[in-house]
C-alpha cells in the first residue's frame, strides 16, 4: 500500500507539478512582499499568514473541519440525489418533461441569492448551509449524468435489444457504465460547487465554519486572519478536487482521457 | 404457410424456409411526405444458407435487417422464423454490425460473454465456450485486454465472438467488414467463410461489395434503391471450401461481372 503510494507520487507527474507550481507561487509572493512592503492591512506575507495560523491552529482546524464536513455531506447527498434523478429523468418523458424542465429553470436563478431564504426556513444550524450547497452541486451532476446517460452508441442499444437484453440491463450494464466519465465531470465541478456553497451559507448565519471567520476577521479588519482562512479554504478546495480526480483514475482506467 | 405443409407429405422441417420474408414493407413518415425504404420484398433463405444482399447506400439492406431482427416495425408482409410469424427479435439470434460496438470498460472476455448475461444465463456455463471462439479467432491471449488496445480487425472478430456465443441458428450481419482496411478485410472473409462451413448457421450477411459477396455466399441478393426493392438473386455455384484464390477464376469473375453489370443498367455503377 505505502509502496503502491510512493509509487504513484514519483511517477505521477501531475501530483509533483501542482505541488511544485503551488510552491513557486508562494515563494514569489513572500518575495514580493519583502520587496515592495505593502502595508500588512493590504497583503500580508505568508510568512506571517503561517504565524497566525501557528498562534491558534486549533481554531482554524476545527472551523475548518466543520466547513468540510458540510461540503462532505453536501457533495455525497447531491451525487446520490444526482444519480436518481438523471436515471428518472433519462427513464420516464413525465419526469425529463417536469424536474428537468424545473431544474434547468432553478439553474438560471443566482442560487447564492436564495441563501437568506433557506435560513428564514431551515434556521441557522446546518441545514441551510447544506441546503444551499446541495442546491449548487447538484445541477453539474444531473446535467452530466443525463448527458452520460443518453450519448449511446445506439448500435449498442440494438445489440442488446436483438440480445433480448431488459431495460434494466441495458441500465446497468450499458448506459450507467457509459455514464461514468460525465459523472466525474461534473463531480468536478460539483466538489467546489459544495464548498462555495458551505462558505455562504456560513456567511449569512451560524457561528461555525471558515466562512464565519472571515466574516469575523474582515470585522476587526484583521487581513493576515482571513487571509489564513482563504488559505485553508483554497487548500481544501484543490485537496478535494484531487481526491475525486483520484478516484476518476482508479475507476475508470479504461476511459480515452485516462489512457 | 400452413397450406404449403399440408400440402406436401414430404415436406419436412427443413423445407421450411428458415427465413421467410414475405411481401415486405417499410414506410416512414416524413414532413416531406411518406418514405418508402422497403417495396415488395420476397424473399426466403434456407436453413444452413448463406445469403448476400448487395446494394448501393440507401436501398434499404440495413432497414431490411433490422426488420429481421426485431429492431424495426415493418408497415406491410410479414416475417416468418422457422414458419412462425416474428414479433420482436427472434430467438437464437446473432447479430453483428459495421462498428464493433464492444463496452470499453470490459475485457475482451467479459465483452463476449455479454451475450449471455443478456440473456439471463450462467456466465461460467459460456466461460470455456468463449473462450474457445476467441481461440478460433485468432484472439488467444487477448482475452484480458480492453477493446481498445486491439486493432480494427481484432475487434471485430470479438464482436463476432460475442455474436455465436449462444449458439444462434441465425446470424445477421451488417457490413461486418466495411470499416476494416483490405487485407484485413480478405483475412476475415476466409476466416468466416471456414467457420460458417463448420457449423449449419443461416447467415444474412449485408454488404456493398460484390466480390465479397460473391465469395462468400450460395445467394446474392441485389437490391436498388428508391423505393428499395429486390432487383434480381443471383445462385453462386462456385465450390466449397473456397480459398481467395477462387477470386482469380474465370466463374467468380463472371459472377461479380454480371451483378456489376445489372446495377451499371439500373444507372447505379458505371460501367
Amino acid at each position: 500500500m505505502i509502496n503502491w503510494f510512493y509509487n504513484k507520487m514519483v511517477h505521477d507527474t501531475r501530483a509533483r507539478d501542482v505541488i511544485l507550481v503551488l510552491l513557486v507561487t508562494v515563494v514569489i509572493w513572500e518575495a514580493g512582499v519583502w520587496f515592495f512592503q505593502p502595508p500588512a492591512i493590504l497583503l500580508p506575507a505568508p510568512t506571517d499568514i503561517w504565524a497566525n495560523f501557528m498562534s491558534t491552529p486549533e481554531t482554524f482546524l476545527r472551523h475548518m473541519l466543520y466547513t468540510l464536513s458540510t461540503t462532505a455531506m453536501a457533495f455525497a447527498i447531491s451525487v446520490v440525489l444526482g444519480v436518481i434523478l438523471s436515471i428518472g429523468i433519462v427513464q420516464s418523458t413525465l419526469l425529463e418533461r417536469t424536474i428537468y424542465t424545473l431544474l434547468v429553470a432553478l439553474n438560471s436563478v443566482p442560487k447564492v441569492a436564495l441563501a437568506p431564504l433557506f435560513v428564514i426556513w431551515l434556521g441557522t444550524g446546518l441545514e441551510p448551509k447544506l441546503a444551499v450547497a446541495v442546491m449548487l452541486a447538484i445541477f453539474p451532476i444531473v446535467i452530466d449524468t443525463v448527458l452520460g446517460l443518453r450519448s449511446v452508441d445506439p448500435d449498442m442499444i440494438n445489440l442488446a435489444r436483438a440480445g433480448r437484453a431488459s431495460n434494466f440491463q441495458v441500465l446497468y450494464k450499458i448506459r450507467l457504465p457509459n455514464a461514468l466519465p460525465s459523472l466525474f465531470a461534473g463531480m468536478k465541478v460539483a466538489i467546489s460547487f459544495a464548498l462555495v456553497g458551505a462558505i455562504v451559507g456560513e456567511f449569512v448565519a451560524g457561528g461555525n465554519g471558515l466562512g464565519f471567520l472571515v466574516l469575523v476577521a474582515q470585522g476587526q479588519f484583521d487581513t493576515t486572519r482571513v487571509f489564513v482562512s482563504l488559505v485553508l479554504l483554497g487548500l481544501m478546495g484543490t485537496v478535494l478536487f484531487y481526491m475525486v480526480d483520484f478516484a476518476e483514475r482508479l475507476m475508470l482506467p479504461w476511459h480515452v482521457s485516462q489512457r | 404457410m400452413s397450406s404449403a405443409q399440408g400440402c406436401s407429405a414430404v415436406a419436412s422441417a427443413s423445407a421450411i424456409p428458415h427465413l421467410a420474408i414475405n411481401r415486405v414493407g417499410k414506410v416512414y413518415p416524413s414532413p416531406h411526405g411518406d418514405v418508402t425504404a422497403l417495396q415488395d420484398i420476397n424473399l426466403d433463405i434456407s436453413p444452413g444458407e448463406f445469403v448476400s444482399i448487395v446494394g448501393p447506400s440507401g436501398c434499404g439492406k440495413s432497414t431490411l435487417l433490422k426488420c429481421v431482427a426485431g429492431l424495426e416495425d415493418i408497415t406491410s408482409g410479414d416475417i416468418a422464423v422457422k414458419g412462425t410469424p416474428h414479433d420482436g427479435p427472434p430467438a437464437a439470434l446473432g447479430v453483428v454490425f459495421q462498428r464493433d460496438v464492444l463496452l470499453d470498460w470490459r475485457t475482451i472476455l467479459d465483452n463476449v460473454l455479454l451475450q449471455a448475461e443478456f440473456l439471463g444465463l450462467k456466465r461460467a456455463d459460456y466461460r470455456p465456450k468463449a473462450q474457445q471462439l476467441l481461440e478460433r479467432f485468432g484472439l488467444a491471449g487477448f482475452e484480458d485486454r480492453h477493446p481498445w488496445e486491439l486493432s480494427g480487425g481484432m475487434r471485430q472478430r470479438a464482436s463476432i465472438c460475442r455474436a455465436l456465443l449462444c449458439e444462434p441458428e441465425l446470424l445477421l450481419m451488417d457490413e461486418p467488414f466495411g470499416a476494416l482496411d483490405a487485407m484485413t478485410r480478405d483475412d476475415l472473409n476466409v476466416e468466416l467463410a471456414r467457420i460458417w462451413q463448420g457449423t449449419n448457421k443461416t447467415v444474412m450477411f449485408i454488404t456493398h461489395s460484390i466480390q465479397e459477396a460473391v465469395f462468400l455466399s450460395d445467394r446474392v441478393v441485389l437490391m436498388s434503391r428508391s423505393p428499395g426493392q429486390i432487383v434480381d438473386i443471383i445462385d453462386i455455384d462456385l465450390p466449397r471450401p473456397r480459398a481467395l484464390a477462387v477470386r482469380e477464376s474465370a466463374a467468380f469473375g463472371e459472377y461479380t461481372h454480371r451483378i456489376r453489370h445489372h446495377f451499371a443498367e439500373l444507372g447505379i455503377v458505371q460501367e
